[in-house]
């Protein structure tokens, strides 16, 4: 057992760095709190287009691309060493995630090569951002339930219908799409998948307010749109098969949260005053510290074991698929702590205050333990997956999808 | 980067795994409860003859001369098969405690013993129904003669020998003792988990011999501690592991409202917390296996976060196990039971969870630590 890189690994290691140096400034404890919090904003996005610019012509925005499409053919352990090493500096980052992580893989996959040159080095370049179009009002944790209609018309499709929670999509200029083309045929029989100019006439987004005052994503509204059979990815009745492997990659993928952890809190209780001595001499916090500190470092672990798998050219195991559940419910957990640090001043929101950052973490790891699979189908997933458990007996199981029994909405 | 045991420690917790397999450790065990004994001593010659208990021990003395890694691994099989052998008090306490502090002399005379299974050893620090601290101590080393009464020493029976944390004017100082004496008492005590053999020692003016330095026997004690925990959390997340494939056979085999109860949410949601808390004990163990094999200075934190998140998990595993089982996780014919107990047992036997979470702070405090 080691943590070193094996000569390679280094030598790329080194070179990442040396770019990253030559080209961007290192973090500073003030750039680590307040990331993340502005995505959406103008000049944010324009600097993670200029970043994203910077990083395709030196062809380290999708390292793991062929060199076709800008990328250098990296290796997954590779990725991993420019990550690390990317974020280490007060760069933009979140904004292209999800047109890289998951429209780039489907397009890849199931394009045909004319898109895939005309649409992937652009997608990488950060000329053209990318969202995705899955959720809808009554379609969540069962998105096969999604009721978004598409009917063939000659060569092109006419789409109407609603989805939600859509990230980014008042700024992207394409979008991943799964609607249904037939409501008589079972659920996950009757999708199929496409991509979508977001410009197209009849597309309307509206964006939704979160809990934390912010807005970061949207309402989408289809009305007539129509959508060129081109630009379908797979056969009509795949769109299930196609939309899942973007779902578990999703699902499983979605990293540590972040925010505050266990060395915050531990910083915290160690300058807080608590009737008279610091916090940290109190039994109970040291307890609720010590938990967070086993599960953080767990989840470090595991990250650990996971590259170290890579690093031997292996797959790995299952193990990292507990990361989001876990990082999240701490999240809200070491939030609720430091706003209760303060007693009752824990409930003023003063930008100043070191309470600050730990009510944003509260705030916002209520969406993180819902956004991109919510911990019951995390679980879920971890039961039938990993664990080999049967599925639920589902109510909609060999019926005609109009024929499912539906709620309010 | 390189978080994982190598292939040749992989093959040997194969090896050691199907050996516990077909010598039936856990029907050994099971039979270890429900009769007067306390150990398995075929089971325990064959360990022996394996060469285990020589693992660490150098090869100048007859061991097999290899690393913690291997020791690990080995647990992690002990755990999952509850064998009932004074396994861990003799090596992972013990011959650790031996290891790290004896003189050239001590080593000499007793780690080729300890190969060859002539000499088990124990360990003793607990006195009184309190966390045992520096102050607390009660049982007294003076002129090289002990004297007073240990509670809750595993495997005092067929120890030949023990390290014993005493008082030495108004320190700690780590005894070796000879069992054997005439002067010493040992007796039975009942326990939660009587696959095991816990028991109380007497000492009357034993002849006892300094191990390491006088007055530092807290600060050794403690040390040897962080690697039985770290030995320990692989036993601990081999139970979990073992306990967590119960409920997973079970949950697919049983049915209930015409349908295995595996695909309930309940369920599934319980098993898959199980997995989780297993795979934080897990990955935390690695690191402090880590820790604990290149003597690093993480080690006192390393091994309290494995310890903690290993207990947890293993306690979890096992209490979910059963529950799983319903009804008849709670019958004796049903292995859930010597599990649950196990758990219990291993969740205390080097100081409780509170105690570790307070070690690990400390070690924050003094931030020696991942970071």
């Amino acid at each position: 057992m080691d943590f070193k890189d094996t000569p390679e690994e280094a030598k790329f290691r080194a070179k990442c760095r040396a770019w990253l140096e030559e080209n961007a400034e290192l973090k500073s404890a003030e750039t680590n709190s307040t990331e993340k919090m502005n995505v959406g904003n103008e000049s944010v996005l324009e600097k993670a287009r200029v970043w994203q610019k910077k990083k395709y012509d030196a062809g380290w925005a999708m390292l793991h691309w062929p060199e076709e499409f800008g990328g250098i053919g990296a290796s997954p352990i590779e990725r991993i060493i420019w990550s690390e090493e990317e974020s280490k500096f007060d760069v933009p980052r979140g904004i292209y995630e999800i047109g890289l992580g998951m429209a780039g893989p489907v397009l890849m996959e199931y394009a045909t090569d004319e898109q895939k040159a005309r649409y992937l080095p652009p997608m990488a370049e950060g000329k053209e951002i990318w969202c995705q179009l899955f959720s809808e009002p009554s379609a969540g944790s069962d998105v096969a339930g999604l009721r978004s209609k598409a009917v063939q018309d000659g060569d092109k499709w006419i789409v109407n219908g609603q989805k939600v929670w859509t990230s980014g999509a008042q700024f992207s200029d394409y979008g991943i799409l799964v609607v249904r083309h037939d409501p008589s045929a079972a659920k996950h029989k009757g999708l199929t998948f496409f991509f979508v100019d977001m410009k197209s006439k009849g597309i309307e987004v509206k964006p939704i307010q979160q809990i934390t005052g912010g807005s970061s994503f949207n309402e989408v509204y289809f009305n007539d749109v129509e959508i060129p059979d081109s630009h379908r990815l797979g056969e009509i009745g795949d769109g299930w098969k196609v939309a899942i492997t973007t779902l578990m990659n999703e699902r499983l993928a979605v990293g540590d949260a972040n925010g505050v952890d266990a060395r915050e809190a531990f910083e915290l209780a160690k300058q807080q005053d608590d009737r008279g001595a610091p916090m940290i001499e109190n039994q109970a916090v040291r307890e609720s510290i010590a938990d967070w500190y086993c599960e953080a470092n767990g989840l470090k672990n595991t990250k650990l074991r996971t590259m170290s798998a890579l690093s031997r050219g292996d797959t790995p195991g299952p193990e990292a698929s507990i990361t989001k559940v876990v990082s999240a419910n701490k999240l809200q957990a070491i939030g609720n702590f430091g706003m209760d640090a303060a007693d009752m001043a824990g409930m003023l929101m003063e930008k100043d205050q070191k309470t600050f950052e730990f009510q944003q973490a509260w705030m916002g790891a209520a969406g993180l333990r819902i956004a991109g699979g919510t911990d019951e189908i995390l679980k879920n997933i971890i039961a039938e997956r990993v664990l080999g458990l049967p599925q639920e007996a589902r109510a909609d199981k060999g019926l005609a999808f109009k024929d499912i029994p539906t709620g309010k909405n | 980067m390189n978080l994982d045991f190598s292939n040749d420690q992989k093959l040997l917790q194969d090896e050691a795994s199907k050996f516990l397999i077909k010598e039936e450790a856990l029907k050994a065990s099971r039979a270890v409860m429900e009769t007067k004994s306390n150990y398995d001593p075929e089971l325990w010659q064959k360990i022996v003859q394996l060469g285990w208990t020589g693992i660490r021990i150098p090869e100048e003395f007859g061991g097999l001369g290899l690393g913690h890694l291997e020791l690990c691994v080995i647990a992690e099989e002990l755990g999952r098969q509850l064998a009932p052998v004074p396994f861990s008090s003799s090596v992972y306490l013990f011959t650790e405690a031996l290891l790290e502090f004896a003189s050239e002399e001590q080593k000499t005379q007793i780690l080729p013993q300890l190969v060859s299974g002539e000499v088990v050893g124990t360990f003793a620090m607990a006195e009184t129904a309190a966390a045992p601290t520096e102050q607390n101590l009660v049982v007294n080393y003076a002129d090289g003669k002990l004297s007073g009464k240990k509670i809750a020493v595993p495997d005092a029976e067929v120890a030949s020998h023990a390290i014993v944390v005493a008082k030495e004017n108004n320190h700690a100082t780590m005894c070796l003792v000879n069992l054997k004496d005439a002067s010493v008492t040992v007796e039975k005590q009942n326990n939660i988990d009587e696959s095991r053999g816990y028991f109380s020692i007497e000492f009357k003016n034993t002849p006892a011999e300094i191990i390491g330095d006088s007055g530092s026997g807290w600060l050794h004690a403690e040390k040897i501690l962080n690697h039985a925990a770290t030995l320990f959390a692989f036993e601990q997340i081999g139970g979990a592991q073992e306990t967590l494939d119960m409920a997973n056979a079970y949950a697919k085999e049983r049915y209930a409202f015409g349908r295995p109860i595996g695909s309930f949410q309940a369920i599934k949601h319980k098993l898959a917390d199980m997995y989780i808390a297993l795979t934080l004990a897990k990955s935390n163990s690695y690191y402090a296996a880590w820790a604990l094999s290149t003597d690093a200075a993480e080690l006192p934190a390393a091994a309290a976060t494995a310890r903690v998140s290993a207990t947890k998990a293993f306690q979890l595993c096992a209490q979910e196990n059963i529950q799983t089982h319903g009804g008849n996780g709670f019958t004796w014919e049903y292995d859930c039971h010597l599990f649950y107990k196990r758990s219990k047992l291993l969740s205390l036997n080097l100081g409780s969870l509170a105690s570790w979470k307070e070690k690990l702070i400390q070690s924050l405090e003094q931030a020696n630590t991942q970071s």
